[in-house]
């Protein structure tokens, strides 16, 4: 059964008649409802109509237009795709040389899933033929950019507002800390600019560093920046998630620290988790403190005593107060010091999907995606304006396709044109984001890039010796 | 490059297998071995050098072995080099140096195995040779090399002077005073020190001290040479070896394979093994080749070529006689096929190792790099088994001589790092209890075994008295 997006309907009052199609769900004056659900039916008008494929083209050219005498004309054709079609069908090594050929393959087969690999030495359609090669004639990965994968699950042991695919915004702002934690330090640090955050659709936010440097990086590199980020190690069979020696914090952890981690915990996730609020949570933080003083000193403090008056988030905040005198004023043991912040990072650093980031050819979900759980759009996030970011406001497939549906071109004598259905949705304003703050300013870079490798070439063919005649 | 050898004949014209143009003299003591040198060195000279050098790295591999710290390594280093680089005119000595290392560059690239292994050995030469120079060479070093690491100003090091003490603080170190030299690198450089966040993160660069400077530039090295010897390889085989297959290959070739040490051929004398002796040395003093194959014949009554060789050599190494030897083996053979057939197909066999048939050459015992090279193939039990076991296999076998875990553990490290000699001498430790002076040969594993038992005794004995 073909549910048809209407046409708009011509408005012109001499005409008189509106074209309907056969299952029309229209009645005259009637606003179009499409069910909440996510459906294949949706995903065809949603890659037919709204999905930006010249944006996503410009990105993954890295301005590669073939406007340069110094673009690759091979460039995006060199990118591996895969798609998950219906009924979990995985397809890998997909790749397209333009636009229309992608628009063709996405809207024939409607992927539920969409991921983007690496750039290859070759065509990743054509990779039988070197298969096989020795030496240089091998098929390898080329570039890629370095991603990043945060998923709400890996902090389940110390969620208790809710679990499993669940979010809310109690525990979202434990993604705004990796956010703001990770970008920092992938500026400041690693001095790395064009990055890319997006929703993940459904419980987590992935991050694409996108700039020339980090594309080239190789596994072993890509495996040192992901060990950078190291610091939470928990598993079933430790206490003590995170180990902070030395006397002092590494720079970029003390960073973290005073400009995100501690405000936050404090002001936001102490309270939201009500992690000290009864026995069976605050247990599990006095289990990561060495020192069995303060420990039992704590509980005797707090079993049965809280007073009916005060609020959850006064319960909290007091005896945090009180944990951390006794931890900071302790002359016993210098390093109980440490525990504070230990407490603090455990709780709050973020808790990174290494594996995803340390090799070159791992594939994850392209921006822009429908998620299939959620249907919402995997949407960019503005870093710098994390805190607003609310994931149940993203927008998903059926409100898109209603706000199509209702939205018509009121063209009458006008000569606007609206080029782009997704400028009359709430997707224009994501895209528009994604184009003004990410995709300008790399492509600037990108040209810079192309025209000084090329007269690099330029000059280094002028300095061989030529034929003398 | 030019590699002129002897006989004005050239070794390769520009884009040779060792690649580059006229090399430019750094002044530095210390080479980065970029392009081939631009001399004439005889025949001699050429596989004279390589020998030379290839004592010291051996002598390396050997020393490494031993766990030793940094420091005393590279004293250890640096008087190998001076023993066996030793030129008659100083001023030669550059020359030595590098002709060497490119002719074993030749010797070395045929395979990954053996590039592994030159790989290891050059970095470290050059690891400690560079720690000991003068913190002036070894600037001049790297910008005639232009690599990528800047010192930091004065400047540059006032502002960043909070964070890197914050770091060295972080890592339990003294802080960094005003002398501390700090080199600017991009962070992809120091993928260990990223990883562990031992050095300050700017920008993309790193800010790493001057005791991490030899890392950074064995690094390089490393990665150039072997960038290097991959190219050498291909070059060769496709332009050289045909020309020289008369000249320079045979000389390359068994540079490779070259033994260094003692031959075995004369046993000592003053042992007298006799084939009853077999079963109790074989448990106390045989390698773990030697071993298995002895245990290999006494269940099946049989071995193959290949272990006839490897074990019948090796014997012969150890003391045993030619009567004693023929007199061992018909007996175990006879259990199969009877003594009339081992004496009609096997003994000509036994008698032409001892030197006493044929060409009547005496045959020298395998050395280790001879047996691990072999292929052993199926029904074969010869070999190195720390090559050519399974991890399960070699695991068993080694929990039957009585290993303990740890130790199991130790040797199958070694081993998965493709270091097989150090996985055998790091048996022999836990066996012996005491370590020994590095394997290189089979009856070099026995000797020392030997030698560990009668000392033990020997003490036994003059405790009692």
């Amino acid at each position: 059964m073909t549910r048809e997006l209407h046409e708009p309907m011509d408005e012109d009052p001499s005409s008189g008649e509106a074209r309907k199609t056969e299952d029309s769900y229209l009645n005259d004056n009637q606003q179009a409802h499409f069910p909440e659900e996510f459906s294949p039916d949706f995903l065809k008008l949603y890659y037919g109509r709204l999905f930006p494929f010249d944006e996503m083209h410009k990105w993954l050219s890295y301005g590669h237009d073939g406007k340069h005498p110094g673009c690759d004309s091979t460039f995006f054709s060199r990118r591996e795709f895969s798609f998950t079609l219906e009924h979990d069908i995985y397809v890998r090594y997909l790749s397209f040389r333009d636009v229309p050929e992608m628009e063709t393959a996405f809207r024939d087969k409607c992927p539920h899933k969409i991921d983007i690999g690496s750039i290859y030495n070759v065509d990743p359609a054509k990779r039988m033929a070197y298969a096989h090669g020795a030496g240089d004639s091998v098929f390898s990965p080329v570039e890629k950019e370095l991603v990043f994968d945060v998923d709400m699950t890996d902090y389940d042991d110390m969620r208790t507002c809710c679990s499993g695919a669940d979010i809310c915004s109690k525990c979202w702002p434990l993604m705004t800390i990796t956010i703001k934690v990770l970008d920092t330090a992938l500026r400041e640090d690693f001095g790395f600019q064009h990055i890319l955050w997006v929703y993940s659709g459904r419980r987590g936010v992935h991050c694409w560093v996108c700039d020339s440097r980090a594309r080239r990086l190789s596994n072993e590199q890509r495996c040192s920046v992901a060990d950078y980020f190291h610091v939470y190690k928990g598993n079933q069979n430790n206490n003590k998630k995170v180990t902070l020696s030395g006397a002092a914090l590494h720079p970029s952890l003390s960073r973290a620290y005073t400009d995100v981690l501690k405000p936050y915990f404090e002001e936001q996730i102490l309270p939201n988790q009500s992690l000290l609020s009864s026995e069976e949570h605050y247990e599990k933080i006095l289990q990561m403190i060495p020192d069995d003083a303060i420990t039992s000193q704590m509980r005797d403090r707090w079993q049965g005593t809280r007073r009916s008056s005060s609020s959850n988030e006064e319960v909290n905040l007091t005896r945090w107060r009180q944990l951390r005198q006794a931890l900071e004023l302790s002359k016993k043991n210098q390093m109980l010091r440490r525990s504070v912040e230990e407490i603090i990072f455990a709780h709050t650093y973020p808790r990174l999907d290494l594996e995803v980031s340390k090799h070159m050819n791992h594939l994850l979900k392209s921006p822009f995606c429908i998620h299939p759980k959620t249907g919402r759009v995997c949407v960019p996030i503005d870093p710098d304006d994390c805190d607003n970011f609310d994931p149940s406001t993203v927008p998903t497939l059926s409100q898109l396709l209603n706000e199509l549906n209702n939205s018509k071109s009121n063209v009458k004598g006008s000569s606007k044109k609206v080029s782009k259905d997704w400028e009359r949705t709430s997707l224009a304003k994501s895209i528009c984001f994604f184009r003004t703050s990410f995709l300008e300013p790399l492509l600037r870079s990108c040209k810079l890039e192309i025209e000084a490798h090329h007269q690099g070439k330029i000059q280094e063919l002028a300095g061989r010796p030529t034929l003398n005649w | 490059m030019d590699f002129r050898v002897a006989t004005s004949k050239r070794l390769s014209g520009d884009g040779g297998p060792l690649g580059g143009s006229i090399v430019a003299d750094t002044g530095s003591r210390l080479s980065l071995y970029e392009t081939a040198p631009n001399v004439e060195v005889s025949l001699e000279e050429f596989e004279q050098f390589a020998l030379d050098r290839l004592r010291v790295l051996k002598g390396i591999e050997e020393v490494r072995a031993r766990r030793k710290r940094l420091e005393e390594l590279d004293t250890v280093v640096i008087d190998l080099w001076r023993k066996h680089m030793r030129t008659p005119n100083a001023a030669d000595l550059n020359k030595k140096d590098v002709v060497s290392h490119f002719v074993l560059r030749l010797a070395y690239c045929r395979t990954e195995e053996l590039r592994r292994w030159f790989l290891a050995m050059e970095s470290a030469l050059f690891r400690h040779r560079f720690r000991c120079e003068s913190s002036d060479s070894q600037r001049k070093l790297m910008d005639d090399y232009k690599l990528p690491f800047k010192a930091i100003s004065v400047a540059e090091f006032e502002v960043l002077k909070d964070k890197l003490g914050q770091v060295c603080r972080s890592l339990n170190q003294p802080l960094p005073t005003a002398d501390s030299a700090y080199y600017k690198v991009p962070f992809e450089e120091v993928p260990d020190l990223v990883a562990n966040r031992k050095i300050l993160l700017g920008g993309g660069h790193a800010f790493v001290p001057r005791e991490q400077l030899a890392l950074l530039v064995v690094g390089q090295f490393r990665t150039r040479l072997s960038k290097a010897l991959v190219l050498t390889n291909r070059k060769w085989t496709s332009v050289c070896a045909e020309d020289e297959k008369d000249r320079l290959a045979p000389i390359v070739e068994s540079l490779s394979t070259r033994y260094l040490g003692a031959d075995y051929t004369q046993p000592d004398s003053k042992r007298d093994i006799s084939s009853k002796d077999l079963d109790n040395l074989a448990k106390t003093s045989f390698p773990l080749c030697m071993h298995h194959l002895f245990k290999k014949l006494r269940e099946d009554h049989h071995l193959r070529h290949g272990g006839r060789q490897q074990l019948g050599l090796f014997l012969k190494g150890i003391g045993l006689k030619l009567e004693d030897a023929l007199a061992f083996w018909k007996n175990e053979f006879s259990h199969k096929i009877g003594p009339d057939k081992f004496d009609k197909e096997y003994a000509y066999n036994v008698r032409h190792n001892y030197g006493k048939e044929g060409k009547k050459t005496d045959y020298t015992p395998y050395s280790c790099v001879r047996i691990i090279m072999s292929t052993p193939g199926v029904g074969d039990h010869h070999g190195c088994p720390y090559r050519h076991f399974s991890e399960e296999n070699l695991r068993a076998t080694l929990g039957t001589l009585r290993l303990s875990t740890p130790a199991v553990a130790e040797v199958l490290e070694k081993v998965r790092s493709h270091h097989y000699q150090l996985a055998c001498a790091t048996a022999f430790e836990a066996i012996h209890g005491s370590p020994s002076e590095g394997i290189n040969h089979p009856n070099q594993y026995f000797d020392q075994s030997q030698k560990l038992l009668q000392s033990v005794k020997s003490s036994e004995v003059s405790a009692a008295n």
